[in-house]
């Protein structure tokens, strides 16, 4: 057993029992790990960004490679503090315009050809069982959401059987989580074993 | 019924005290519980032992956080060591601001724990793997590197020139990458497999905590993706496959964890049966 000595891993291994306090009670600890969460993850992206964006894409290609397309964005970018503004918060409407409209025309045609794949993957070339539980599946759900019609009589019959795959899928999720969740714990408490207590290798 | 009674007053404090006892015991005392591996998982490991050249490019996009770092790194160090053992050039991507000390703490603990043990193979940082550079507007980026890759990040997130470095010879857009293995518990996933995938053909694998996992399934099936790694156990198996293959010294973090993650399943699946017995008989108790 060799307790580590860098002082990064005991700040790391505090932080995470003041979190994992709040489980007895809400207390001091608690609260000034989740602000200081809070300000070190703002304050880190922030830094990203400055670095990897303003600098990167916007100072070095303008100051030293003298590429003025740059300024167009740049422009665009700055209007966006035009809503602090509110005689000139209008302004902030024509980046947004050029986000919405860009992005859209981006990935309406992949959006579909994706779509496509999806409902392609619910005509399979072989009816095994399998693929005779997807299709009757996807119908039977897609049945349980067509609210156009009352849910009764044949309807009625077909939708049930389609809440029930919705209910399987509610409890592979819910399987899942309780898995996630129990792997977090795990994660922090082989830090705590390992890298902070030494009691695991 | 003074059981029942007990049951339904229980403070919650004591369920989190077993919860950590049963995860805790486990790591002390482990017994080495058996594990099967999935076909999903040896999808994307017969693609990289098989099917990437020597010398080709693996792409990994670490878009996550220390929040899902748990069920995440463990899948990305396995699938950067196959990498080394394959002699395959490993480029890291991230569309979170957050993932970039993500992607630098696997260069830095892989690079660190390889060269200790393989001094006569060295890896270096720069010529067998690298960081691409954080930039914003993931959809924007997933598309621009389909025309060029090096033009999209200008630099990796050491600050070096992408153009001065050998890890990036004969690098320009997805058409020069093999393979791409996207680890992330976000919908950003979605974006790569419309984009990246749909749009340019890259040929994906997907890692995803176990929540999203059922979520992803659906990629598999459709054909989107030809792998998945869902959760710790789905990196666990890709260590063992890892393992069984090669002498690996190193720590397999999902592995260790194996056995606390099913001891904390059998508890639950007991907490949930004595949950709803207990409901049921106070339900009919009322009823009377």
């Amino acid at each position: 057993m060799a307790i580590s000595t860098n002082i990064w891993i005991w700040i790391a291994a505090l932080l995470t029992l003041a979190i994992y306090s709040f489980l007895y009670k809400d207390n001091p600890f608690y609260k000034f790990a989740e602000y200081l969460l809070v300000g070190i993850s703002i304050g880190y992206g922030v830094s990203i960004y400055w670095h990897n964006t303003i600098i990167t894409k916007v100072y070095n290609p303008l100051v030293h490679e003298k590429d003025f397309l740059v300024i167009i964005p740049l422009i665009l970018g700055l209007l966006m503090f035009s809503r602090f503004f509110k005689s000139y918060s209008h302004l902030s409407r024509m980046p947004i315009a050029f986000i919405v409209g860009a992005g859209t025309g981006l990935s309406i045609p992949s959006s579909f050809e994706f779509l496509f794949k999806q409902v392609q993957g619910t005509m399979p070339a072989s009816l095994d069982v399998g693929n005779l539980i997807i299709i009757v599946g996807v119908i039977t759900t897609l049945v349980y959401f067509f609210f156009s019609m009352e849910h009764k009589g044949f309807v009625g019959k077909v939708s049930r059987i389609g809440i029930t795959f919705i209910m399987i899928a509610f409890g592979a999720a819910f399987g899942y989580t309780i898995m996630a969740r129990i792997s977090l714990l795990i994660g922090r408490i082989q830090f705590l074993l390992s890298d902070w207590l030494g009691i695991i290798k | 019924m003074k059981f029942v009674n007990f049951i339904n007053k229980l403070d919650k404090r004591w369920i989190y005290l077993l919860i950590a006892l049963v995860v805790i015991i486990p790591f002390v005392f482990p017994v080495g519980c058996p594990m099967k591996i999935t076909p999903p998982v040896q999808s994307i490991y017969n693609y990289i032992e098989d099917s990437i050249p020597e010398n080709g490019v693996l792409l990994l996009g670490v878009d996550y956080d220390p929040s899902t770092m748990a069920e995440l790194h463990p899948m990305a160090k396995a699938l950067t060591y196959h990498a080394f053992y394959n002699n395959v050039r490993v480029l890291f991507v991230t569309m979170f601001p957050q993932g970039s000390g993500m992607g630098q703490d696997i260069i830095n603990r892989t690079l660190e724990h390889w060269n200790s043990i393989n001094p006569d193979m060295p890896k270096e940082l720069g010529k067998d793997i690298t960081l691409l550079a954080y930039v914003p507007g993931f959809s924007a980026v997933i598309l621009k590197m389909g025309e060029n890759i090096p033009a999209t990040f200008n630099e990796d997130a050491y600050g070096n020139k992408l153009d001065n470095l050998s890890v990036m010879e004969g690098i320009k857009t997805y058409d020069d990458i093999d393979y791409m293995v996207e680890f992330s518990g976000s919908s950003v996933v979605l974006s790569w497999l419309i984009y990246a995938n749909g749009r340019y053909n890259l040929k994906m694998g997907i890692g995803t905590t176990a929540v999203s996992a059922a979520e992803y399934y659906n990629y598999l099936q459709s054909g989107q993706a030809n792998g998945l790694l869902g959760g710790l156990k789905g990196a666990a198996e890709y260590e063992k496959l890892l393992t069984d293959k090669h002498d690996f010294s190193g720590r397999n973090d999902a592995s260790v964890g194996m056995d606390a993650q099913s001891a904390a399943h059998i508890l639950f699946i007991l907490l949930i049966i004595l949950g709803n017995i207990t409901f049921f008989i106070k339900k009919h108790q009322e009823g009377k």
